[in-house]
């Protein structure tokens, strides 16, 4: 039945006054007992059945509603004494102090109360935190001991927690709590935080229990015909029994110590009802020794309600499982397991057209693949064709009906992989339905998910209806994403031996016959229509890797950049198109000229020119074709050419050795030098440095230096025909700095940006003389990674180490902190139509969006416009 | 901070609107103020608010109510104007 959809005009938090209580109630609980032998719940018990109906079938004797619709009801259970609450506990404490014991008047004089009571006035008026000045009443007014309205002396009050309240040696009963409450004024109230127009303090004191309604309690039958209780409902059973032999004893006039002691129990039986982890309370258990699950339980924690079902919950039609690469497959495509494919469904509409195939696929049943699992007909029955007489119900199917078909190749899926710490981490993919158990995808789409396969599992979600899987495949492909909006570069694009591999391609010499040319190309999923062969040799045609290269790329590209591998060449002036190394790219109407393709051509996260251009001058698709084909024909070539890397790529002349090792002999004999003249106290003192600070910087710029120095001359030996400084170079992975370390020298160990001096007294480890200022006593490692390090090197290399990984895990803990709070700040913000940012208020935030109103994702590199890039776009060719 | 210091009534001493890294503020007229409400389509309380006793308020003499026009360096456009309603405090 559709309701009326109410507004919601405010929310307004308070207590539960006693009256309100009663009033809500439907019934007054009064027996513990449940269900009577026949299994018949009994009246005025605690499965009355005017508290709702939770079994299928039956109608609310209140409200006449069936199961489902039915919210429950509210019953209630009239305390034979007063409790406390223990959730107010604290706030009663507060208001016990403040006030006097005679009169209830908070004991401040008159004046100051009038001072309050306009600050709070103001507070009120302008929607400010007007509670916020019970913390100044309270802790002035506690400190009174006289009364300034009635002149009574103010005994001490202690609160023994939970919830006994002592003055002085007197224990005070939740029913004097509850008077001196009763005696507090509406406008003292105020001042105590406590607006008395939903929370009169006595409120927080207990005459009647709710009792929740038999919906928040459900009971559960077991197999063998045996009901069992919900928590909730054993413990209120525990207070109605405690409540009736309490009452029973008031009334026989049972001994004053009786009284106190059942009233105490009916104080904690209503306290771990409420809370049942409540310090300086032994926690109510159940039969079996497993302690109760009562409200505050129910609420709290990471799988509370609030955290664990209303912020996050489980969901249908989503998968997870190891993830692994598939360089064969498309970007916008995802491999899922078969077995999958068979849970997930997509509901699909029966219409003239679709009849004849979605009976196919009825017959086929939920076991076989391209199946369905359920029929749902118009008037809303709905069938499984594990049980059905699939054939039977083929032929039934009618325009209208709608078929839950298995996950089939082209559908759209949502794919993502936490933290999902950005707009990419959950991308739309198209289903490609696979043999074995894991999820495949394309490597290029590592970088947005952070994303590699030692482990890592990934989740999928199905869209189901038309409207979301429309709007998954136009805005969250992908090729949508391949542009990020982080710093207006691809985030999406090659990595690793796709570097490489186009590097090893596009690189001058590179010959290939007709077999070979058409052999990559295929592998790249080209029609090998070859071009002309760019050389007849002893009348075999051969084409260079470039011109194989250059079938990737769109008509129409010109381009013109320093390739990665240029970097590290020092060039007294550039040669341009002779350059010796090929670091000069030049493409020309979609044809690579000259120059090589390396990290600046389409590695993702980089500045890579090719790609780049690609995605904002061709659009999407045609980026989405050239990284399929790119990456696969890269990968055919270093397959073709062959690619590997040893410990012997690291391998340097004897003669250099020796050279490395003079260079450290030198240095560390400099350094000896520094140290004396320090110590004769003759070094002269840096600007703003101690004399031993200076010391320490002239010493590790020595060192430095002396590294660098040793880098070079092993770096003179590792050329561009060696695998690892391919790698390097191209920028594929690793760095010349890392390269060097394993050859030359791995330098200084540092722990905060300073030499190791920590450890033993004077020295960092006990084989050195105290106060040795020596580069080996102070963490300098002279050895390679590849010679190894000595045992004093590798202890100082595990400091530096460790530091790095602190740092890292701080980091990450941090930022992720950081990055939070500012999610939840910001959620709600957009850009409107006018361009301005506003709040869900329509409050304004900016006036323009970024002050010039542009998108980063569609900047170059953060820039909102490249000029070199529009002139020579402009006047075509040249420009330099 | 230099100069000015101490003395209680430092009000006048010390010109906030002529140090560097404050941006240019003006009250806005009557049918100025009408004219930035009708662009934006929004009621006054839904501008970013500035208090009365904000120091750059005092120096130019706006009052509670009026809107000021504030033109700021901005890193990506040069130059950006933002609007922001006089409040009480």
């Amino acid at each position: 039945m559709a309701r009326l959809p109410k507004l919601i005009d405010g929310i307004s938090f308070g207590l539960l006054s006693p009256e309100e209580i009663r009033k809500m109630s439907v019934t007054r609980i009064v027996t513990a007992d449940t269900y009577d032998e026949d299994g018949y719940p009994i009246e005025r018990g605690l499965m009355d059945p005017r508290l709702g109906v939770v079994d299928p079938g039956l109608r609310c004797r209140t409200c006449g509603m069936r199961a489902g619709e039915c919210p429950g009801h509210f019953g209630r259970i009239e305390l034979a004494r007063p409790v406390i609450h223990v959730g107010y506990a604290g706030v009663i404490y507060d208001c016990l102090r403040a006030t006097c014991r005679k009169c209830g008047r908070i004991l401040l004089p008159e004046e100051d109360l009038d001072y309050f009571r306009r600050k709070v006035e103001d507070a009120r008026a302008t929607g400010g935190d007007w509670w916020d000045y019970s913390k100044e009443v309270i802790s002035q007014a506690s400190k009174v001991t006289e009364c300034p309205h009635c002149g009574e002396k103010q005994l001490r009050i202690k609160l023994e927690k939970p919830t006994t309240f002592r003055e002085e040696k007197n224990r005070l009963t939740p029913s004097d709590v509850r008077e001196r409450l009763e005696r507090i004024t509406d406008s003292d109230a105020m001042l105590l935080g406590i607006n008395p127009e939903v929370a009169r303090p006595e409120w927080m004191v207990l005459t009647v229990l709710p009792v929740p309604p038999v919906t928040v309690r459900p009971s559960i039958t077991l197999e063998t015909g045996v009901r069992s209780e919900d928590d909730l409902t054993h413990k209120l059973v525990d207070v109605i029994r405690i409540n009736q032999r309490l009452s029973e004893n008031i009334e026989a006039g049972a001994p004053h110590l009786i009284v106190e002691d059942l009233w105490e129990l009916l104080q904690y039986h209503v306290t771990t009802l409420f809370d049942n982890q409540v310090s300086g309370v032994p926690p109510a258990r159940h039969r079996s020794g497993r302690t109760l699950r009562t409200l505050a339980q129910r609420l709290k924690g990471k799988e509370g309600r609030f955290r664990g079902n209303l912020s996050g919950k489980r969901v249908d039609f989503s998968a997870r499982t190891v993830i692994s690469p598939d360089p064969c497959i498309s970007i916008n495509e995802i491999g899922v397991p078969e077995y999958i494919a068979k849970i997930l469904t997509v509901p699909v509409r029966v219409t003239k057209y679709n009849i004849e195939k979605i009976r196919n696929l009825v017959r086929r049943g939920p076991e076989v693949h391209p199946g369905a699992n359920y029929v749902i007909s118009p008037d809303g029955r709905r069938y499984d064709l594990r049980y059905a007489d699939r054939e039977e119900l083929a032929e039934a199917i009618q325009p209208g009906f709608i078929v839950e078909r298995h996950l089939m190749d082209g559908d759209v899926v949502l794919f993502n992989r936490q933290p999902s710490l950005h707009r990419m981490s959950i991308m739309a993919h198209e289903v490609r339905v696979m043999p074995g158990r894991t999820f495949r995808l394309n490597l290029c789409v590592c970088p947005p998910y952070n994303a590699d396969f030692d482990g890592d599992e990934m989740n999928l979600h199905v869209p189901q209806s038309r409207e979301a899987q429309a709007e998954a495949r136009i805005l969250m492909r992908v090729q949508e994403q391949i542009l990020s909006p982080r710093f207006g570069g691809p985030i999406i694009g090659g990595i690793q031996d796709h570097i490489t591999g186009l590097y090893m391609l596009t690189k001058r010499g590179v010959w290939l016959n007709r077999e070979q040319a058409q052999q990559l190309l295929a592998a790249a999923g080209i029609e090998p229509h070859l071009p002309k062969p760019a050389k007849k040799e002893g009348g075999v045609e051969y084409w260079s890797g470039k011109q194989i290269f250059s079938m990737l790329l769109p008509k129409g590209l010109n381009l013109t950049y320093k390739a990665k591998i240029c970097e590290t060449q020092e060039c007294a002036r550039c040669l341009k198109e002779n350059c010796p190394i090929d670091g000069y790219v030049v493409i020309r109407n979609g044809e690579l000229i000259s120059g090589v393709m390396d990290e600046r051509s389409c590695k993702a996260l980089s500045r890579c020119e090719v790609l780049d251009r690609i995605v904002k001058d061709y659009g999407s698709d045609e980026a989405r074709r050239f990284l399929d084909r790119a990456t696969r024909l890269a990968i055919a070539a270093a397959k073709m050419f062959g690619f590997t890397t040893g410990i012997a790529d690291e391998d340097i002349p004897k003669e250099a050795r020796e050279k490395i090792e003079e260079v450290l002999m030198d240095a560390s004999e400099k350094v000896k030098k520094l140290i004396e003249v320090y110590e004769r106290g003759e070094l002269e003192q840096l600007p703003g440095r101690s004399l031993r600070e200076t010391l320490e910087m002239r010493i590790m710029e020595l060192l430095t230096e002396a590294r660098d120095k040793a880098g070079e001359i092993a770096e003179k030996h590792l050329g561009l025909d060696n695998q690892a400084v391919i790698m390097a170079r191209t920028g594929a992975r690793g760095s010349m700095l890392n390269l060097t370390q394993m050859a030359g020298c791995v330098g200084q160990q540092s722990v905060r940006g300073e030499r190791l001096s920590r450890g033993y007294r004077g020295r960092t480890l006990p084989h050195f003389k105290v106060g040795d200022l020596g580069p080996r006593a102070r963490g300098f490692v002279e050895s390679s990674y590849k010679k190894g390090l000595n045992p004093t090197e590798f202890f100082f290399h595990a400091m530096g180490g460790r530091e790095g990984l602190v740092d890292t895990a701080v980091r990450t803990a941090q930022s992720g902190y950081m990055q939070r709070r500012l999610i939840n700040a910001l959620q709600d913000l957009r850009v409107e139509h006018d361009g301005t940012v506003r709040d869900d208020h329509g409050h304004i935030i900016q006036f323009e969006y970024g002050e010039d109103r542009v998108d980063p994702a569609r900047t170059d590199l953060g820039k909102a416009v490249n000029v070199d890039k529009i002139i020579e776009k402009v006047i075509g060719v040249g420009g330099s | 901070m230099t100069g000015g210091g101490k003395s209680a009534e430092g009000e006048g001493e010390f010109d906030v609107t002529k140090h560097q890294l404050v941006p240019k503020h003006e009250v806005l007229s009557k049918e100025e103020a009408k004219e930035v409400l009708r662009r934006y389509q929004v009621k006054v309380h839904q501008l970013p608010r500035i208090k009365a006793s904000d120091p750059v308020v005092k120096a130019i003499g706006a009052k509670v109510g009026d809107i000021l026009k504030i033109t700021r360096d901005s890193p990506t456009a040069g130059k950006t104007v933002a609007y922001r309603y006089v409040v009480r405090g």
